[in-house]
């Protein structure tokens, strides 16, 4: 691109090329947007369906003097209200958040708060409606997304490192640790640690979500004993929360690293398929090079 | 200097707009006719699919008695304040009938000693209620095939109806206990009509083998508070399916007469018919 007319021999020159790369075709996009309509009312619903009662346990039934952790309000020794989420003898003062938050102006008793629930007051009967709703189109979408993920190869080279990645673990850990990450003919892939937590995500989390869900339904313990696989249903319970959280900070971490990796480029390809890469290269001495040369004839425009 | 609006920023605003327009709208689409159908899909793809799994004979599982809870948490009406019912407890349910009719061959009035002559079933399940809690008791009870067998469905018999004693709320809009004696006014009283407990099943869940009026809990005559003198466990579905303080059993062809028409108490209110999930 910018290359000096006059140049010494032993100059380098540095030219850097835009190169636009068709990454995302439109199921996958389309899969990875239904996805996040899907999760985000699955979450704020099951948030609701979770205030019903805000306590979670271990094992088939529930040890209502004990449970492992519970969202709940009581009052300071002033006699003021406090929510609070206690976990084991652990007491943890959530007030605003947890427990005790405004709703419509009012200081009200709910686990949690009512803008990040749906209904945003407390009804339980629609929230199992949305929860319900969305758990098909979330399983419906994901079947699409695997069985075209499989069958196009698209999946593996998504989640699956390869070998010369795995070799360079450590390489990708630094790169994650100081937010600098590939360029050039090695962005054209996703990274290792990049496969790997959406492997366990897909591949883990996100089935341990249907299982656990399923595990919680008397109707369908009658055909498969699911709850067996967590140590009964009130621990398919505690898991399915745990889960929901685990996917919660892995969309958090996944947003940030979309943004700091380049951010317009990142939803520009999840929008329209299309990414750029930027390739620099840099000219032996003396030699001569032009950009033109080592133009991509693939795609482009 | 002011500076021009970039694309970020413009997007966060555009982000923020339409997080709240959608958070407003999804309570007007739930608030809507055609939402409320759209949303209910989920749940008739729920029920399609646990009547294509689950045989008539699928049965829930049941537990060993060490696995019995300490305590069986009591809900939703722990102590009808109707006065038909407190006369009962006082006589000891000795006066107690429960009644079967509606589309059957041979209406029956089958006190407690009645029904325990009957053959008996005895089950640890768990017992998991539509908040999310669970609980194991061991219930013993008479099959309610054996019941419906004895009083013998006409033809066109779709749904068993449960009728329980316990006045959830009054048609005019007042609370459940608040007065007694304005419950017992009954029809037309001051408060309007007292609505209670009920429920229904279809028959497939009605002959399902697990399926049992329950008189006794953990060994002992089944207490107040979980639903004296009878209650209903219908094991592969949630708690508020399991009617308690069952009265009259009615059977029926379609369920839009009784109630609000949705086949229970909750479901009136919004909850599914099919509670197996």
């Amino acid at each position: 691109m910018a290359a000096s007319t006059t140049r010494r021999p032993d100059e380098r020159i540095e030219t850097i090329r835009r190169r636009w790369i068709f990454r995302h075709p439109a199921v996958i996009r389309a899969a990875h947007w239904i996805n996040l309509v899907c999760l985000a009312v699955l979450l704020m619903s099951g948030l609701q369906i979770f205030n019903a009662h805000p306590a979670l346990y271990w094992g088939s039934a529930s040890t209502f003097d004990a449970p492992l952790l519970a969202v709940t309000n009581d009052e300071t020794a002033e006699g003021a209200a406090r929510g609070i989420v206690r976990i084991g003898d652990h007491t943890v003062d959530t007030t605003g958040w947890l427990g005790l938050s405004t709703a419509q102006g009012q200081a009200t008793g709910r686990a949690f708060p009512a803008w990040i629930t749906l209904p945003a007051h407390q009804d339980l009967a629609t929230g199992r409606r949305w929860h319900f709703l969305f758990a098909w189109a979330f399983f419906i979408n994901g079947l699409i997304y695997l069985i075209y993920g499989i069958e196009s190869g698209q999946l593996r080279r998504r989640i699956v490192p390869q070998r010369d990645q795995i070799r360079h673990l450590g390489g990708s850990i630094r790169e994650h640790l100081t937010l600098t990450f590939p360029k050039g003919e090695e962005a054209r892939r996703y990274n290792t640690l990049q496969k790997l937590s959406y492997f366990v995500v897909i591949v883990l989390l996100l089935p341990m979500m249907l299982l656990t869900g399923l595990a919680m339904s008397p109707g369908f313990n009658a055909v498969l004993p699911l709850p067996a696989l967590f140590g009964g249903r009130q621990s398919a319970r505690t898991v399915h929360f745990i889960v929901t959280n685990l996917l919660v900070l892995f969309t958090l971490v996944h947003v940030a690293l979309v943004l700091v990796s380049g951010a317009w480029n990142n939803l520009r390809g999840m929008v329209t398929g299309w990414f750029v890469i930027e390739t620099t290269k840099t000219s032996d001495p003396g030699k001569t090079s032009y950009p033109g040369k080592t133009s991509y004839p693939g795609k482009g425009r | 200097m002011t500076r021009a609006p970039n694309r970020r920023g413009i997007l966060t605003g555009v982000a923020g707009l339409l997080g709240s327009a959608v958070l407003g709208g999804c309570d007007r689409i739930a608030g809507s006719d055609w939402g409320r159908r759209t949303l209910k899909l989920g749940e008739d793809a729920n029920l399609f699919v646990q009547r294509l799994l689950l045989t008539p004979t699928s049965l829930a599982h049941e537990f060993d008695e060490g696995d019995i809870s300490p305590r069986f948490k009591p809900n939703g009406t722990i102590d009808p304040p109707d006065d038909g019912y407190k006369a009962l407890v006082q006589a000891g349910f000795a006066t107690f009938r429960l009644r079967v009719d509606g589309l059957v061959e041979q209406p029956q009035d089958l006190s407690l000693a009645d029904l325990r002559a009957l053959p008996s079933r005895t089950q640890i399940t768990r017992h998991d209620c539509v908040e999310g809690w669970s609980a194991i008791g061991k219930w013993t009870g008479v099959p309610l095939g054996e019941v419906l067998t004895r009083a013998r469905l006409k033809p066109n018999a779709r749904y068993v109806v449960f009728h329980c004693a316990d006045t959830m709320e009054m048609a005019g809009g007042g609370l459940e206990g608040g007065d007694v004696a304005e419950i017992e006014a009954g029809d037309g009283g001051p408060n309007g009509r007292p609505i209670r407990y009920y429920e229904s099943i279809d028959l497939t869940d009605a002959f399902h083998p697990q399926t049992i009026l329950a008189y006794d809990m953990n060994g002992k005559a089944l207490p107040v508070s979980n639903g004296a003198p009878l209650r209903l466990r219908v094991e592969r579905q949630l708690g508020y399916k399991h009617a308690k303080y069952v009265m009259r059993i009615e059977v029926v062809e379609r369920l839009s007469g009784i109630g609000d028409g949705r086949g229970g108490y909750w479901e009136d209110r919004g909850y599914e018919w099919y509670a197996g999930i």
